[in-house]
């Protein structure tokens, strides 16, 4: 099995409360939320499976049904994907990749 | 114990269908799977999809770990080459040997090619697995001109995938007097062929291919009447050939014309051996579709779990996908008078044809053709499949009511409970409503997890969404127009309660009415509401806005947004227009005049926005709301400066009402029109309100729309002066945003309101309700409070940082974005 990797992000404040913001990681277009309603800090790719767009980190985010499943829609057709799965929520197969996050002294670390 | 051993030979659609479901019924079977293709089984019924940007993977039927978790062992790109029955074992491509007790053929079908000379040309192509497509994909890149040989189902599926594929000249030869020969009738296929026209597309009927010519690959075709047409490429959709080359081969008996000869359970020849989908031959008939194939695998699975189900046949009542215009065939579409009496619709103008068939006794549907507007299809099917008693006037089933009682029997709570709502996945109307008293299931996402229904071919939604709907109704569920989940009130009511607790943010809003997390649903709406009543600057709270709200920019394809700078009633001066052609070359954006009267930049990058806005807003320039649900543009025409039948100042009076009014913030976007006489050349009364001149003074008109469903505007004063025009305006804005639902356009709101016109002129111009002071003062608070948004912006480093693609390398721009020339200018790169 391989380690995870922890790898400095970004300062907490460059992230919107409650919505996200993109960064570069390794070439790799990485999508940081940062949920202040919840406490929580999540982190997807980037890219939208729909169309491929480079887009989820401008989507919003929110919550949806009884275990309130935190969720973020795409930008662009508002196809919606768990935060905690990866799963999408819009009845399509494609899932997105996620990752885990840690918040250290207003430091945002991703593990890749 | 042992298990029995069930080997399927094909990993499509039916075979896929088929182990899902005796894996649902039973554990008690060894389960085996054979596919001759590279890959799991996918949607083929949505293959074109591959062209619109789905992936392989977006179109499998399963994920890649169902079949492990469902302990079923599949090997692909192995196909299944000999079935030796004396000792019931098969052998396959990579040497496996296996012992079944049941073999389960599920073989399909492959595309049928005729025996024409140059066949075997390079650029000639079938449409049926996803390898046939990647070979199309390539070819077609270099391709301008190309044919499908078959006007049917499929071959119209394929065209158009060739005109999306950017071939600019698309053919369709058909052998047959008319297109989809087995679907619809001369007359239906006569309106067909007009609309696909207007999509690029030529038909030739009656057409004989006698060979394709060419070196190595096609250039073109040459048919018996000593014509050709010159091709780069050539589809063949000339019907399907159900693949039974391995039944034979063990000597089951097949049909004279192919096809595995099945009985009532589906079973061949020889008892052990089943067959089902395309491949299997049921009473001289092939079903090529994909809601017959899912049946059969139902009654396989359920025999092989002793339960008695027989197949009876299969309605092939279908509807044509994706192409762009309405095509359904339903029942029997083809019967005539003496047996039957038709009624016929036809409207030439509009490019809809539609034709019921009814029995004698005018009291069954039997059958029907519908071209140009299908909406009527489920229904129509269901009042055929179920044998309902037909209304007085069967008529109206097609046209409608007009005037008199509402169209009668026709609605879907009519539908008895075993009708058949959802074919694909064999859900009933009483599923569906089960589903929704039993667990609550309201909405379709929930319902097709449930109950599978809708996530076939997806033509049943509309019906599935009115059952809900209706089912809820009926147990005397109020359903109220609730934004979303995490609210249970209206936009209306939320809005009064956000304005009487003077509630600020969306946070609290949600602390004090709803619950969860909130969702893409509720916050821009809840933004817009705050706006409304408020006014303040919508970025201090960025992102429960929408993304184009929060960007103050319309997000384009690629990922890139557009630039609109307000230009009021459409007048610009020389100099304005060579600081929008400076800021454009700098930032190498695609300039276009708007359907609005002004100039939109396209293609700028996220963090160039707040330079480029310095510049124009440098130049006298604001912000044009393009992005938000707020005033757009207030046209004009030129009037009386200019014009000589100009009756008063059209430009002067559409520019203040522009300044007047933008910024705004509105349940939908809001558009005006000023015209200086008659011949309303600023097409005033397709907009929300417009105004045009008369003798002596304007007449206003309000709540038109152009969009989807245009509408005219109506008239609410007539020749009113200037400031009167204005006061009315305040009114009927103001009482729009506060008591219109979310994204509800001026036309559908007057639509809906009880009383309708005469109703609402009574509120504004009679004040029947007493609240036009308090209307006017709201609005004008509004208006004190504008501020150009995007001088925010530039004046704020705060607000600026938001523009970046990479919060951690802001100066980077996103690599993925493309560009693709375009004449002189550049576009969007094809998602
Ligand atoms: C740029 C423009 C087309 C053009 O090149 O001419 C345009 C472009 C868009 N229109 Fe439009 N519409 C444009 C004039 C119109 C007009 C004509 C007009 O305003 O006179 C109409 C019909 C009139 C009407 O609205 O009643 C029009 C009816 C729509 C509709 C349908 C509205 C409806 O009520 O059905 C939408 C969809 C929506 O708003 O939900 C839409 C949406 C859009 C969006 C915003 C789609 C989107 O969300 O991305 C397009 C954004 C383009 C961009 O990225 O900047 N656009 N759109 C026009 C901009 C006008 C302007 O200066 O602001
Ligand atoms: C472009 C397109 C659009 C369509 N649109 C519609 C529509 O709108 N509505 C509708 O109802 N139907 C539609 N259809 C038809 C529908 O897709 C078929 O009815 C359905 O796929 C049939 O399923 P099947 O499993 O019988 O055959 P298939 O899906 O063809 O699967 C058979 C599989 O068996 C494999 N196989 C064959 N021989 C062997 C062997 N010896 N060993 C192992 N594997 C073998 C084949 O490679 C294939 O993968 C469409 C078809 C196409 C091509
Ligand atoms: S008509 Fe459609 S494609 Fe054209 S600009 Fe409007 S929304 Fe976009
Ligand atoms: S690109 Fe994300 S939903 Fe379409």
């Amino acid at each position: 099995m391989t380690q995870t990797q922890w790898i400095l992000a970004c300062n907490t404040t460059d992230i919107p409360e409650n919505g996200g913001a993109c960064v570069k990681i390794n070439d790799e277009q990485i999508a940081v939320f940062n949920f202040t309603r919840r406490g929580e800090w999540y982190a997807t790719q980037n890219l939208c499976p729909h169309k491929k767009q480079m887009a989820l980190s401008r989507g919003m985010i929110g919550s949806v049904g009884d275990t309130c499943e935190p969720k973020v829609a795409c930008p662009f057709h508002k196809k919606t994907f768990s935060l905690l799965t990866g799963e999408c929520l819009s009845g399509d197969e494609c899932a997105i990749k996620t990752y885990s996050v840690k918040v250290i002294d207003g430091k945002v670390w991703i593990g890749v | 114990m042992i298990k029995p051993v069930v080997i399927v030979v094909g990993n499509g659609m039916v075979g896929y269908k088929f182990c899902e479901k005796l894996r649902a019924k039973s554990a008690d079977f060894e389960i085996i799977v054979f596919g001759e293709e590279p890959r799991r089984a996918y949607d083929r019924v949505h293959l074109s999809e591959y062209f619109a940007g789905k992936t392989a993977e977006d179109l499998s039927m399963s994920t890649a770990t169902w079949y492990a978790e469902n302990n079923i062992t599949l090997h692909l790109g192995d196909p299944i080459t000999e079935i030796i029955r004396s000792t019931k074992t098969i052998n396959s491509q990579k040497g496996i040997v296996l012992k079944y007790d049941y073999l389960i053929m599920a073989t399909g079908s492959a595309a049928f090619v005729p025996n024409l000379p140059g066949v075997e040309k390079d650029g000639v192509f079938v449409y049926r697995t996803i390898e046939d497509l990647d070979l199309m994909k390539a070819w077609a890149a270099k391709s301008t001109s190309g044919a499908i040989m078959g006007g049917g189902l499929l071959g119209l599926e394929a065209a158009k995938a060739l005109i999306d594929l950017g071939i600019k000249e698309t053919h369709v030869i058909e052998f047959a007097p008319r297109l989809m020969p087995r679907q619809i009738d001369s007359a239906g296929s006569a309106i067909l062929q007009q609309k696909l026209a207007t999509f690029g597309l030529t038909v030739h009927l009656n057409k004989n291919t006698s060979y394709i010519a060419g070196d190595h690959k096609i250039e073109a075709l040459k048919f018996n009447d000593d014509t050709e047409l010159p091709l780069d490429m050539l589809v063949i959709s000339a019907g399907i050939r159900p693949r039974d080359e391995l039944a034979k081969l063990c000597g089951l008996e097949v049909g004279l014309r192919g096809g595995i000869v099945v009985n009532q359970s589906l079973q061949t020849s020889d008892p052990s051996i089943y067959a089902i989908g395309e491949c299997a031959l049921y009473d001289q008939m092939i079903y090529g579709l994909i809601a017959p194939g899912y049946e059969m695998a139902e009654v396989v699975a359920a025999n092989l779990c002793n339960a008695q189900k027989q197949f009876n046949g299969f309605d092939m009542s279908t509807k044509l996908k994706l192409i762009g215009v309405d095509v359904a065939s339903f029942g029997d579409a083809f019967i005539t008078e003496p047996d039957c009496r038709t009624i016929i619709f036809e409207d030439t103008h509009k490019g809809v044809y539609k034709r019921i068939n009814i029995s004698n006794d005018g009291k069954q549907l039997l059958g029907g053709i519908l071209i140009g507007d299908a909406e009527a299809y489920s229904m129509l099917l269901q009042t055929v499949n179920n044998k309902i008693v037909l209304p007085p006037n069967p008529e109206d089933l097609i046209l409608g009511s007009r005037g008199g009682a509402a169209a009668e029997g026709a609605g879907v709570m009519n539908l008895p409970d075993e009708a058949l709502v959802c074919s694909c996945e064999a859900v009933t109307k009483g599923d569906i409503c089960s589903a929704v008293i039993e667990q609550d299931i309201t909405t379709i996402d929930g319902m097709k997890k449930c109950t599978k229904a809708g996530t076939g071919c997806g033509g049943c939604i509309p019906m599935v969404k009115d059952i809900i709907t209706g089912t809820l109704k009926e147990n005397g569920k109020y359903i109220k127009n609730v934004i979303c989940e995490h609210f249970d009130y209206s936009r209306q009511e939320l809005l009064d309660l956000i304005r009487i607790n003077k509630i600020k943010t969306y946070d609290q809003v949600l602390d004090t009415f709803g619950k969860g997390d909130g969702c893409e649903n509720c916050k821009p709406p809840i933004a817009s509401m705050l706006a409304g009543l408020w006014n303040e600057v919508i970025l201090k709270q960025d992102t429960i806005q929408d993304s184009n709200d929060r960007y103050l920019a319309n997000i384009q394809k690629g990922g890139t947004y557009s630039v609109v700078p307000r230009i009021p009633g459409g007048e610009i001066t020389a100099d304005k227009l060579i600081v929008i052609g400076q800021v454009a070359k700098e930032y190498n954006l695609y300039t276009k005049i708007t359907g609005g009267q002004r100039i939109d930049l396209f293609g700028a990058h996220v963090m160039d926005l707040p330079a480029i806005w310095e510049k124009l807003i440098d130049a006298g320039f604001e912000s044009g709301h393009a992005y938000g649900k707020s005033l757009r543009t207030v046209k004009s025409c030129v009037g009386s400066t200019w014009c000589r039948f100009g009756l008063h100042d059209s430009v002067s009076f559409a520019i203040e009402i522009e300044n007047r009014y933008k910024g705004l913030r509105s349940p939908h976007k809001l558009k005006g029109g000023v015209s200086g006489c008659v011949r309303e050349c600023a097409e005033a009364q397709a907009k929300d309100f417009g105004i045009i001149a008369t003798e002596k003074g304007w007449n206003l008109y309000i709540c038109g729309n152009g969009g989807s469903k245009p509408q005219h505007a109506q008239l609410l004063a007539t020749d009113i002066d200037e400031a009167t025009c204005i006061q009315y305006l305040d009114r009927f804005l103001m009482f729009y945003i506060k008591t219109a639902d979310t994204l509800t356009r001026t036309a559908t709101w007057l639509n809906k309101m009880d009383g309708g016109m005469a109703y609402l002129k009574n509120v504004i111009v009679n004040d029947s309700l007493g609240i036009c002071q308090s209307l006017e003062e709201e609005i004008a608070g509004l208006i004190k409070g504008y501020v150009c948004e995007w001088k925010e912006v530039v004046d704020n480093q705060n607000l600026k940082k938001k523009f970046n693609h990479f919060v951690n390398a802001p100066n980077e721009k996103d690599p993925s974005i493309k560009f693709e020339p375009l004449r002189e200018q550049k576009q969007a790169a094809a998602w």
